[in-house]
């Protein structure tokens, strides 16, 4: 049942994700790049993160999506398409090294040995991991805290960008 | 053959290189944005897998927390990037990013 799923959410994404590098109506590649978030969300159904699939719905497919869309018409700039420019054969060339790259790294690696690292926090398979993911944040010992905080200074410092970017001048 | 943690490496392999083309061969700013957007779910894709994957019958749930933080940044990336790029717009009246050549000497 899993694999069936994740084949299906598999070429969904891809061709939704092509469709967005590819489409020339600017307008449906963003609508497409939504329907990739979704895929992306189903996807982490399939790996059992349930809080990771919530939030990808709600920050990406949500705010995101709307945010993409409002710049889109607020920059009205649909005459002129999606077009490649000058450089792009030299770009999909490395971008099909990259991918070759990592398919051989990932085919010729051996990932049953388990792994070394200091474990923050460990959960059985089929439960709910939200609070298990607030343990692994907040733990005292090896935890995120100062990251956290950190990242609600970088939110603000962004929020205030965004108004001060474009905000006009000599109107207010 | 069953599902491992090589498929979900591969597929986001394959998305992160559909998202680096196009953020390096497309000409409207937007559209790069959008792109490197898929580039960041790629990236949480095989973070989330190796989190699932890398110990049997157990989940170590710190590739979720650096999962988090990446939409955190991603979050703020666009609403950041997409001021710059109305900026633009409203001084050059294009989002092309060939045409964006004041500093070029």
């Amino acid at each position: 049942m899993t694999e069936l799923a994740f084949w299906v959410i598999a070429i969904v994404l891809v061709s939704s994700a092509l469709a967005v590098v590819l489409l020339r109506n600017v307008f449906r590649a963003a609508l497409l790049l939504i329907v990739c978030f979704f895929g992306v969300a189903a996807l982490y159904i399939t790996l059992n993160a349930d809080f990771l699939a919530a939030a990808q719905v709600l920050i990406y497919a949500g705010a995101i999506g709307i945010l993409l869309l409002f710049a889109i018409m607020l920059t009205r700039d649909l005459h002129s398409g999606n077009p490649f420019h000058r450089l792009h054969l030299p770009a999909l060339v490395l971008s099909l090294l990259l991918l070759a790259t990592i398919i051989g790294v990932v085919i010729g690696t051996d990932w049953t040995t388990i792994s070394e690292v200091p474990q923050v926090v460990e959960m059985p398979l089929d439960e709910p991991t939200t609070s298990y993911i607030a343990i692994a944040l907040f733990d005292q010992d090896n935890g995120f805290v100062l990251p956290f905080e950190i990242a609600s200074v970088l939110l603000l410092a962004a929020l205030i960008g965004a108004v001060v970017l474009v905000r006009r001048e000599g109107k207010d | 053959m069953s599902l491992g943690l090589e498929h979900y490496l591969i597929l986001s392999a394959i998305l992160f290189s559909i998202g680096l083309y196009g953020a390096l061969a497309k000409r409207n700013a937007v559209v790069v944005l959008m792109c490197i957007e898929i580039m960041l779910n790629a990236v949480n894709i095989a973070m989330v897998a190796f989190s699932r994957y890398l110990v049997p019958d157990v989940v170590v749930l710190t590739g979720h927390v650096f999962a988090i933080f990446i939409m955190t940044v991603a979050a703020a990336e666009a609403a950041v990037g997409l001021a710059i790029i109305i900026t633009i717009y409203r001084n050059r009246h294009t989002v092309d990013i060939e045409q964006a050549d004041l500093m070029q000497g």
